[in-house]
């Protein structure tokens, strides 16, 4: 919390101080200032920069996930075609059979057996068993090894459907022999209008083989469907042969299709597919997008976090810069309003030292008739004679005399008050200047009961100075002395060297204390503890500026309850200020 | 010891001019410059007391005139306005003039007529 304190620009509690409009107000609301800086140069830097990143970030996404269904595509494709070749490859070669044998000649097992033989030599695997189906649907020739002669498949679809067509491919199924196969069947017609079908087994191995040998990284599956969703091959990810896949069955196209779905578990996925012709067959080979896509979260994640320190650093710099600038703006506005503070007091202390000096001539002039008159009567009475005797007219005389005298004695305070405030470097009596001041407060300390001690050691040489700005900066914080102590304080003002070129006066009152928090700012233009009660904020810090104006230093000390003590170093020779005295042309 | 009095209040200039004569110091008065001028022109005095502000001819501009007339007059000049310490302005004369503020000290005002005359007797 010390350290946010700390970290707060000397301008952020500045907004809200401004009471009356006028030379004495702050030119800017510097917190609005520096929020709206932060925003516009804020939104101009990185608006560009997340845009840009984004615009970025979605392009690479977008080509890599085109790259990657591009890929599956031609995996699919590939593997169609291989798959494909090898069902047209072995249907091709069972037609070439039908056609090439007559019924008798497939009628004899041997015969059959011969063939299945040389199938099995030149086509390498998948033929399993061959057999002869009469048009009843009665298998009358068999050869394999699971005995099936004489089955009955009248009632199987795949019979029903070579009738049909001549040649069919069948579904990958269990049939008598209880083991997943398919069945590739060609109608062979006899001349007297019958029929017989030549059928062979195909086992499903070759394209588990096939399958499993690509090479589909992310997890990727490859298998076979049927158009029922009913599982042709054994699968990785999407169950058993037979069983059906957990996705939904694609759409008939003829081309090789791929598309972002979601499994159930809702991942997702790139799915490509192409249905295989002359076949109820549907490749399908399915990929986990988030598998694939690890190296590029990878790179996301990364350039998020270089996104973000960049956009820290960003921020830190402008709102450095930002906050150093209104800093500026701030002080620089400070000095201004300063300056128009320190005008407005030299312009009041100007008409009060007039009206000063005009009240003092007015009534000198009437003051030297009364002083005259009373010396005339008391001529007359001393010269003449007459009245030599009478001891009470002479006192009463005397009593006139002497409050002319009085009188004489304050218009000419107020004239050397006024006379003061030009600025001019003279040698001053600090003792002399101190007991000046009181003399205008004599009278209150008196009412008050308050006790001033005043030391001036001898020793003390005269300083060169200027005598005016030392009356007020004396003025000024005697009056707060007066006002912090209660009837029957004491206030002492002690003079002492400093070092060889200054001196050092100490004011110092018993009175209520300032508190610790408010010393600091004591010095500050518009401070006041005083709120309210007509204090205006500014006498210490006009009293700071006129110290610093002769050259001198002033601090201050204290404790509540105790008492407080200013501490004025003065220099002992001022050097005076150029063009100081442009304007001190008072007479 | 001659000596002439110019002050436009006629009160002040006439009770101090009768505390001077009462003095036996022969005395004259006037409240304007012109008057003065006009009674120098039958002849000199030793010294003159003249206030600094007066209506038409104030008292530096009188007393160039009067020296025109009687160089070796000495002069005091009296003002309701500023202090001694303006003493300064009034020193640019040399020791031919005193500068006093209002009201002043009969005692103090005849010391300083003393002095002056003495000055120009070389006593100083």
């Amino acid at each position: 919390m010390v350290g946010l304190v700390n970290l707060k620009p000397s301008f952020w509690d500045k907004q809200e101080r401004v009471s009356a409009p006028g030379a004495s107000e702050y030119l800017f609301n510097y917190r609005r200032i520096w929020r709206l800086s932060i925003l516009l140069t804020g939104v101009v830097a990185l608006v560009p920069l997340i845009f840009i990143t984004l615009v970025d970030y979605n392009f690479t996404e977008h080509a890599m996930v085109s790259e990657y269904l591009l890929r599956t595509s031609r995996t699919v494709s590939n593997t169609r075609r291989a798959i494909s070749f090898f069902l047209t490859e072995r249907r091709s070669a069972l037609d070439f059979i039908v056609h090439d044998n007559g019924s008798e000649e497939l009628s004899s097992p041997d015969r059959l057996s011969a063939i299945l033989e040389n199938l099995k030599r030149s086509f390498g695997g998948g033929f399993v068993d061959l057999g002869l189906v009469d048009a009843a649907g009665k298998q009358k020739t068999y050869v394999g090894p699971y005995g099936l002669k004489d089955k009955d498949y009248s009632g199987q679809p795949w019979f029903e459907q070579v009738i049909d067509r001549s040649v069919y491919t069948s579904d990958v199924f269990l049939g008598y022999r209880n083991v997943p196969h398919l069945v590739i069947a060609v109608k062979q017609s006899l001349p007297d209008g019958a029929f017989d079908v030549l059928r062979a087994s195909i086992a499903i191995e070759p394209f588990e083989d096939l399958l499993s040998n690509l090479e589909l990284g992310g997890l990727g599956d490859a298998f076979i469907i049927n158009q029922k969703g009913i599982l042709q091959t054994n699968s990785h990810y999407h169950g058993r042969v037979l069983e059906k896949i957990p996705l939904p069955v694609p759409e008939f196209s003829d081309k090789t299709q791929v598309f972002e779905g979601e499994n159930p578990a809702g991942e997702a996925l790139f799915i490509g597919y192409r249905f295989i012709e002359d076949t109820p067959f549907i490749l399908m080979i399915v990929k986990k997008k988030s598998e694939l896509m690890k190296q590029w979260y990878k790179t996301r994640l990364e350039l998020i976090i270089f996104l973000l320190v960049s956009v820290s650093f960003i921020l830190a710099v402008i709102i450095g810069t930002v906050t150093f600038m209104v800093n500026k703006v701030y002080a620089a506005d400070e000095r201004r309003l300063m300056a128009l503070h320190q005008m407005e007091y030299s312009n009041k202390m100007a008409s009060i030292g007039r009206m000063a000096a005009s009240v003092a001539h007015e009534i000198n002039n009437p003051l030297a008739i009364i002083n005259e008159k009373a010396g005339l009567i008391k001529d007359i009475f001393t010269i003449k004679k007459e009245y030599a005797d009478d001891p009470k007219l002479h006192s009463q005389l005397d009593s006139i005399l002497n409050s002319v005298k009085r009188a004489g004695k304050i218009t000419k305070r107020l004239l050397t008050f006024a006379r003061n405030l030009e600025a001019t470097i003279e040698p001053v009596h600090l003792g002399e200047t101190i007991d000046e001041v009181l003399s205008f407060l004599n009278k209150e300390a008196e009412y008050r009961s308050l006790g001033i001690q005043v030391d001036v050691p001898a020793d003390i040489p005269m300083i060169e100075s200027d005598r005016g700005k030392l009356e007020q900066i004396f003025l000024n914080i005697i009056n707060n002395a007066f006002a912090a102590m209660c009837d029957g304080g004491h206030l002492s003002i002690q003079v002492n060297r400093a070092d060889a070129d200054a001196v050092e006066v100490r004011i110092r009152d018993d009175g209520c204390g300032i508190a610790r928090e408010d010393l600091q700012r004591i010095f500050e233009p518009f401070f006041s503890t005083k709120t309210g009660q007509g204090g205006t904020g500014l006498g210490l810090s006009i009293t700071y500026n006129l110290t610093h104006e002769i050259g001198g230093q002033i601090s201050v000390a204290s404790e509540i309850g105790k008492g407080t003590c200013f501490t004025i170093t003065l220099p002992l020779k001022t050097q005076p200020k150029e063009g100081a005295d442009a304007c001190a042309c008072y007479s | 010891m001659r000596v002439l009095l110019v002050d436009d209040e006629e009160e002040l200039v006439s009770t101090l001019g009768e505390r001077l004569v009462l003095r036996d110091i022969e005395a004259e008065w006037f409240t304007s410059g012109s008057a003065a001028l006009q009674r120098v022109e039958s002849g000199c005095f030793d010294l003159a007391i003249l206030d600094m502000k007066m209506p038409k001819i104030g008292g530096l501009e009188l007393r160039e005139e009067l020296l025109a007339k009687c160089p070796d007059m000495k002069f005091i000049f009296l003002t309701g306005y500023g202090s001694e310490k303006d003493f300064t302005s009034a020193m640019a004369h040399g020791n031919s003039a005193v500068y006093l503020v209002k009201p002043v000290d009969i005692e103090l005002l005849l010391d300083k007529m003393q002095t002056l005359l003495n000055t120009s007797r070389g006593d100083v």
